[in-house]
This record gives C-alpha cells, structure tokens and sequence, in this order.
C-alpha cells in the first residue's frame, strides 16, 4: 500500500479486447503528474504502441533453473521426486532438466544431498523502459515459446517507483498472470463492454478480484443504447461504475492506428479527466458515498 | 482426425463467435473450449450442461497454527513472496500467492505445514446442438489453467475417436503463454483471427511465431475487416512476407453481438457476414486437403 499521494492501479478484466490497454495509456496520460505505466500484459504488450518514447534500457530477466554437476551426482532421484512440476526427472545416471516446466522455486538445489544441484539463470523475456513524457513506461516481453509469465510480472511490477502514481495493464483472464499482475495494487479498474459476453467474464473477474480482496471500480467501454446494463450487475455487486466510454467509431479507428483518445477525440479529455479523479480517490479511500453509488455521464 | 484450435494473440478480435460458427457448419463436431480463464463457448452453443468433475491440481500450503514456533523458515524459503508473517509470530500462506512447490513444507522444521491437495475448478463434457462440448470452468484466482487445457483437450480427442467424429474444434485462449502453448501443441491447424489495428497485428505476429516455434500450420481470419481498410492490407502483406495464407475477411457486423443475445452464431441468422464465414470454412477445408497447409 502506497501513501502519501501515490497509490497503484490495477487494470484488468476477464474478456480480452474490452479497451484495458486503451483505458491505461489514457489514464497515465491524463494523469497530470509523473506516473509509471506498468505493461504487465508480458504474452501480448501493446503500450509501447500508443506511447512513444525511445527505449532507454533493456534488461533480460530469467529465472533460475536447476543446473546439475553431473560429478557430484549419484542419481538418488531426490530432485525428482520432490520437484511439483516435473520439471526435474530422474532417467540414468542424471536427472534430466526441463527449463520450460520449471517455476524456479529453488527446492531441487535444497533437497539434493549431495550438493550437486546448482542454479543457473534461464531467459523467459525482457524488461524494456521508456520515458514518453510524464510516463515512465515499462514494458515485460515475454519471449515466444515461453510458458511462465507470472515471474516477467513480477520482475516488471519491481519497478514501481516510490511516491509516483503506478498504472499496471495487466493480462486478460482470471488466472496466475492476471493475479501476479495485481496482487498488492490499492484497487482494480475492471474494463468490460456491455455485451454478454462482457458481462459473464465481468462477472469471474470480480470473483477473482474478491479473491485477492482488493477493492474494485468498473469502466464500461463502448456503451450505447443497445448495451446490456452492466450498471445492474455492478449494483448487485456493489462496485461502483467509475465510467462510461461511449461506443464511437472515432474511438476504433484512432486505436487501430495507435493514438490516444484524449489526443484524437475533442472532449474525451475530461472524460479520462473524471476517470482520474474518482480512481485517485478511490485509490485514497477517500471515495464519498455518494460519488460511490454516482455514475458516470457520456461526454457532452 | 482434424483438431483446429483458434486463436488470436490480442483478446476480443471474435475467437469465440468464430469458432462457434465454425462448428455449426462443420456439425456434428466435438468443440472444447480451451479458454477455461474466461470460458464462453456455451453462451453461443448453449448446450444441455454434462456433469461436473472436479479438477483437482497441484498443491497449496497450508499452517498449522497449533504447531508454528514462527522461526521464520518458510519466509525464508519461499521464492512466490506467499508467506506473510510478523513480529506477533503469526506466519500465514497467502493461496493466492502459493504455486505449491512444497520447498517450505519440507523444510519447516517443526512439521507445521502441510501440502493440500488444490481443487482449480470443474470440467464438463455437454451436450450442444453441434455435438458433443468440452468445457471448464478455472476456479477464481486458480493455478494451472495450462494443465485444465491439456485435460479438455486430451477428453475431446478421446470422445471424437470414440463418436467416430473428425472434427475437433478448439476455441483457444488470447496471448502465447502457458494455455496458449497448452492450446496449440500438437494441433492439425492453427487458426488465429485478428482485426485491422496495429495492436492486433503485433500479437498476431507473436502468435504465429508461437505456431511456427511448434510447427503447427497456421492460417489467418481478418475479422472487421472493412473498419481499417489501410491495416488490412498491411497484415495481408505481413501474411504474404510469412507465406500465412489469409483464409478468410469478415465485415464489420453488429449481429455478432445480437446473435449471442439470442444463444445463436452469426451463420445461424441471415446476416450478411454469415456467407463469409461459409467461405472461410470451405478454404480451411480446401487448405487442410492440400497437406501441411
């Protein structure tokens, strides 16, 4: 939990493709301060795509894997059978290692009664950092092929600045990506579309969220009057809808091209304006009861 | 048997309401939703629910209280920042945060901590208008949605050699990680839709590389096709530049969405776009004949 004025963000949502990233960039530009955007999306991040910004540094993150001295091995078969995740298997006279299986939880070195298990950083993706502005934009790539995210989460979500206001954009689904993502965020904006479904996946999200017990805020992206009321479920729920992206055909195309909405579109500006205030003070837990059951108009 | 497993990098380019109507024009089919985080192949397909069988998977520690002396070890330990403890001497796992490696129940050394079995949710096999349905349902915040996707899969292949089926069609998840991987492995054909914005591009370029990385064969489905006419044409040359064919283009179309609200696919309606994903079907077809696509 941060004080003083700095708080952490998580945006997320079930449904891939419901506007988390469009929500993030936009926010962390209409922020007015120094913020740090966290691209915790590692499978797929696309930050880098509407915030330009020269890469300053890249750096490798791996995790460590097991290294066996096949010297010091008698092939007791320890390592394998204690390893979860099978990522270690006894076959002959040593154990065969499976960097791709392995969560680098350090066991295989602790159990081996010979000493023969060291370990050895094994590449899974980069961390890439760029200034675009106000934001500091830090990105998580995780190399193709490579099964383990939730490590590239956390190396990411390391660079958080003390005192700045952090936006993490975190993966779509309700699994360990996606909790590695905002675990220890002081809220959730959850980004859903009022479609069903939008709303069914919505409605995991929430569980998930509940799960992790840090308090929630709903954006509803492309609202219009064929929507579903995605502000019914939030009452049932009792997650306040922070804001109502209205469904514009201006919006997808500036998104297909990269541009912010808040550049692209004449008044969207207060929109992710509005966005800001209630999310910093629902962040402070300053959130009136009032503006905690408000909801959101579209923009004039 | 053919397994084509659908996929997309980016999330919400239309994997579901594709696949989905894939099935309904290949039918009788077996479909196994692979996107067990957020499942919604039966809102489309609305099948008469199979029962459920607990997935159970993996391990979570767990503190005995009574047996604790808060020596710190397991804090020590514990690579997955999941133990929580203070100066009162109150050590706690965190499951959300715990990937059950066992490391500190194996060294605590007054025995305290236990390694419980973890149920991660429930798998279905249904029973939909297009054949049999393999789904699951992940558990909220649970481990090894990879390994819940192997099991579906495994489950659907069985019940299409068994129904004499040759057909399987898997609604897989967005991104290229642990259940995309899970998703892709060993399939017949990839196909991976995507839109006309510079997002999805990027993650379809990853995607495909995940393909080629396991030698699947892949084609592409531009889906909005006509929203962003001048990055249509840029993916259609990057698929060129990959030697990707481009099975099929799909208009804009809000009956996607208002087909789902009346539990049905786009092909099953008369809206415009449903002769297109015909064509699509028909050129999926025409490439699995033609030998590795």
């Amino acid at each position: 939990m941060n004080g003083g004025g700095s708080f952490t963000v998580a945006v997320a949502s079930g449904k891939g493709g419901t506007g988390k990233t469009t929500v993030a960039v936009n926010l962390a530009r209409s922020m007015g301060t120094r913020v740090t955007l966290l691209d915790c999306d590692v499978e797929e991040p696309n930050c880098t795509l509407f915030l330009y910004g020269g890469i300053i540094t890249t750096r490798e993150v791996g995790i460590p894997v097991p290294e066996v001295d096949e010297s010091l091995c008698d092939a007791c078969g320890e390592c394998s059978r204690f390893c979860a995740y099978k990522a270690i298997v006894s076959v002959g006279s040593a154990p065969l290692v499976f960097p791709g299986m392995c969560h680098g939880c350090g066991g295989c070195a602790l159990v081996c009664p010979r000493g023969a298990i060291s370990e050895k950083e094994s590449r899974i993706g980069t961390v890439e950092r760029s200034e675009c502005g106000s934001v500091t934009l830090v990105t998580g790539r995780l190399d193709v092929g490579m099964a383990m995210a939730p490590p590239l989460v956390r190396a990411v979500k390391e660079c958080s600045r003390a005192g700045e206001p952090c936006i993490i954009d975190c993966p779509p689904g309700t699994s360990c990506p996606m909790i590695a993502a905002i675990r220890g965020a002081d809220m959730v904006l959850l980004v859903t579309e009022p479609t069903p479904f939008g709303l069914h996946d919505l409605g995991l999200a929430v569980n998930a969220v509940a799960e992790v017990g840090i308090p929630a805020g709903i954006v509803v992206n492309r609202t219009g009057p064929e929507g579903l009321d995605v502000g019914a479920f939030a009452k049932e729920r009792g997650i306040p809808v922070l804001l109502e992206i209205p469904d514009d055909r201006r919006a997808a195309e500036a998104y297909s091209r990269g541009e912010l909405l808040v550049d692209a579109i004449p008044g969207w500006k207060s929109l992710f304006e509005l966005l800001r205030e209630r999310t910093v003070a629902m962040a402070g837990g300053r959130m009136t009861r009032e503006f905690r059951q408000g909801r959101d108009r579209r923009p004039e | 048997m053919r397994e084509i497993v659908v996929v997309s990098g980016k999330g919400g380019t239309g994997k579901t309401s594709v696949s989905a109507s894939l099935a309904v024009l290949a039918a009788p089919v077996v479909v196994v939703d692979c996107d067990v985080d957020a499942a919604d192949t039966h809102m489309l397909l609305t099948p008469s629910p199979g029962r459920e069988n607990a997935f159970l998977s993996g391990h979570m520690a767990v503190i005995d209280p009574g047996a604790c002396t808060a020596c710190g070890k397991c804090l020590e330990l514990c690579r997955f920042d999941a133990v929580s403890g203070d100066t009162s001497g109150i050590y706690q796992i965190d499951p959300v945060g715990c990937e059950g490696c066992g490391v500190c129940a194996r060294f605590c050394p007054s025995g305290a901590i236990l390694m419980e079995e973890r149920n991660c949710g429930v798998w279905m096999v249904s029973s939909a208008r297009t054949g049999p349905l393999v789904h699951a349902r992940l558990a909220p915040a649970a481990e090894n949605s990879g390994r819940l996707v192997s099991l579906v899969r495994t489950e659907a292949r069985r019940i299409a050699s068994e129904k004499g089926l040759e057909t399987v069609i898997c609604d897989g998840p967005p991104g290229i990680g642990c259940p995309v991987i899970a998703s892709v492995t060993g399939a017949s054909m990839i196909l991976a839709v995507t839109e006309p914005s510079l997002s999805a591009l990027h993650d379809l370029e990853r995607v495909l590389s995940l393909a080629a990385h396991f030698s699947v064969p892949s084609a592409v489905c531009i889906n909005k096709h006509d929203i962003n006419p001048d990055i249509t044409e840029r993916i259609e040359s990057a698929m060129k530049e990959r030697g990707v064919p481009v099975a099929g283009r799909i208009g804009y179309d809000p009956g996607f969405t208002r087909s789902l609200l009346t539990g049905m696919t786009v092909v099953e309606t008369d809206s415009p776009t449903a002769a297109e994903i015909v064509r699509l079907w028909e050129e999926l077809l025409s490439i699995g004949d033609s030998g590795d696509g």
